[in-house]
């Protein structure tokens, strides 16, 4: 096992990235499963980081207890936006939940006796073992899984299709969709609180808006047909600036080229059921 | 000092509209969002610095190889990627995730070759001191900005409402299909607003370059971000909406400085979006598309 612990030295960092970069792929699936465009999941994932790192740093509060605490606070938030923004759709809603982001980096930056300001907050414990983020990622998808089967999951997938024709139907159209919202919100604040335990430190700018559109892209070009499409998307794009780190100064050129790539050639993203059984069968036949 | 401000707060908000047009026009005619913008105005920038840094071009004639730079970047992404896209009938995110891709690759490229630093036009290649009208200063590049916005905001009207161009444009933003089955030249008139779109933030690029005195590789992104709150609060698509949206913006933004704090500068574009948004979710100044049950 020795290969072993030097891999895990030398990548441990790097894997536990992927894992929260799926949870977060997740939170923004969610919502798009329920045909909003919401992007406020790099805020969500900032309140969820900022409140589990306060708690434990100046509240010395268990570890579990601030992982409650940092899905909580992003809820509660999430409940409080949801009821006036969750009216917009399309494009609008997207701008109005990243100007929510910017809001909330602007309010990170200057209640600085709380969260450190510009400076971000330094020294957190690491708490995060490999096996809370293996664990976390497992229950999301086990009951991201078990809702689209659901009642509740197919009346996302009707609200995505036609929301006017969801709402004659008896389903409750807002309400489900604030229930979209808050769930995303609840993994995205996870994936912020394990993270911050994990990096030791925190600042106001890792949750802004580019942090937003790299959560949004890892989704889309996994593919949203599937819970194995963000998956896919989170590990890949995760991965991509390691793989390409031999390019030096320009792995990120081959790797913006990469995403268009993907973009033009896979039309329903990495993850493509009938693109694998299509290959297959030509490879048998 | 309140006028001052005013002053400051009106060359701002031009700059914010010199780059929401170009921006506005794509999404108007090929109902792309082109998260590439910020970058095409930066390879604009760099284009003039080079000429007239290493070259030695006078700067009317680097405005121009900007512009023409800029906008062959803007026909190549249009011909290699969303010509592809469009032909597939790709949803409306997809286009945009593509020009994410576009973003990061130029940004990144650019660093690649010149590296992040900061770099500057050479001291003196306009003139800098203010001059004094009425009691309020300005500099030159801030006329030439304020003027240029408000000419190629009227130039762009003008030729949307009153030539035949701008009528088979507008009916290709109504419908590609029914505009193509009139003999409009759909596929043609996209690169030309592609090449317009993207030669306009070259020009922008030099412009705002000269006037925050700073060239670097990233400076279109923080332009980007603005840009998208100028075209929603505008309306998106709408070129009166780009020029109205960016004022606005310049001017709340100016005056929260002044007010209320200079920390709080960054979370008014966005702030102002968010409120305005929930009182009137179409924008400031587009139309509603709404279906009842």
């Amino acid at each position: 096992m020795e290969w072993f612990d030097n891999f895990w030295a030398i990548y441990s960092n790097l894997v536990l990235t992927v894992g929260t970069n799926v949870l977060l792929a997740l939170s923004i699936y969610l919502t798009l499963s329920c045909g909003m465009l919401a992007m406020a999941n790099a805020a969500f994932m900032g309140i969820g980081a900022y409140t589990a790192s306060i708690l434990t740093m100046n509240y010395e509060v268990s570890f579990p207890v601030a992982l409650l605490g940092g899905m909580a606070a992003p809820m509660v938030v999430a409940f409080i936006i949801g009821k006036p923004t969750l009216r917009l759709s399309g494009v609008y809603l997207a701008m109005a939940t990243l100007g929510f982001g910017e809001v909330v980096r602007v309010v990170v930056l200057n209640t600085e006796s709380w969260t450190g300001g510009a400076l971000g907050l330094n020294g957190i414990p690491q708490l995060t073992e490999w096996w809370h983020i293996a664990l976390a990622v497992v229950l999301a998808l086990a009951v991201l899984y078990r809702l689209r089967r659901s009642k509740v999951g197919r009346a996302f997938e009707a609200i995505k299709e036609d929301e006017t024709a969801a709402g004659l139907m008896g389903i409750d159209v807002a309400n489900t969709k604030m229930l979209a919202f808050v769930l995303g919100a609840l993994l995205a604040g996870l994936a912020g609180a394990l993270n911050a335990h994990l990096t030791f430190f925190i600042g106001p700018n890792e949750y802004g808006f580019d942090r937003g559109v790299e959560i949004l892209t890892m989704t889309i070009l996994g593919g949203i047909g599937s819970l194995a499409g963000p998956v896919a998307g989170a590990v890949i794009l995760t991965l991509l600036p390691e793989v390409l780190r031999g390019f030096a100064d320009f792995r990120l050129v081959i790797n913006g080229v990469i995403l268009v790539l993907i973009v033009l050639f896979l039309p329903k993203g990495i993850w493509d059921p009938s693109l694998v059984r299509t290959w297959f069968r030509r490879r048998s036949a | 000092m309140l006028e001052q401000q005013l002053v400051n707060a009106l060359s701002l908000g031009c700059v914010y509209a010199l780059f929401a047009l170009g921006f506005t026009l794509v999404f108007g005619v090929l109902g792309v969002i082109n998260l590439s913008h910020g970058a095409v105005f930066m390879v604009g920038a760099y284009v003039a610095l080079q000429l007239v840094s290493q070259f030695e071009v006078p700067l009317w004639a680097a405005v121009i190889a900007a512009a023409l730079g800029s906008g062959i970047v803007g026909m190549l992404i249009d011909v290699l990627i969303l010509k592809r896209l469009r032909k597939r009938n790709a949803p409306h995110l997809i286009p945009m995730i593509a020009t994410i891709g576009v973003a990061i690759a130029l940004n990144s490229g650019m660093q690649g070759i010149y590296g992040a630093a900061n770099m500057r036009f050479p001291a003196g290649l306009v003139p800098d001191d203010a001059i004094e009208i009425a009691g309020l200063h300005m500099t030159v590049i801030e006329l030439v900005i304020i003027f240029l916005s408000f000419a190629l905001m009227a130039a762009l009207m003008v030729v949307m409402k009153r030539t035949q161009l701008g009528r088979a444009l507008r009916a290709i933003a109504e419908s590609p299909k029914a505009a193509s089955l009139l003999g409009i030249n759909v596929e043609g008139l996209f690169l030309l607003t592609s090449f317009v779109a993207a030669a306009l933030g070259g020009v922008a690029g030099v412009l705002i370059g000269l006037y925050s005195n700073a060239v670097f590789p990233l400076m279109g992104q923080p332009m980007l971000h603005k840009g998208i709150a100028v075209i929603i609060l505008g309306g998106m698509g709408d070129i009166r909406g780009a020029m109205i949206g960016g004022l606005f913006l310049g001017f709340a933004e100016v005056l929260s400085v002044a007010y209320v704090g200079s920390t709080m500068r960054d979370a008014v574009a966005f702030g102002l979006l968010f409120l305005i948004l929930l009182v009137r979710p179409q924008g400031l100044f587009g139309k509603v598309l709404e279906r009842k049950a």
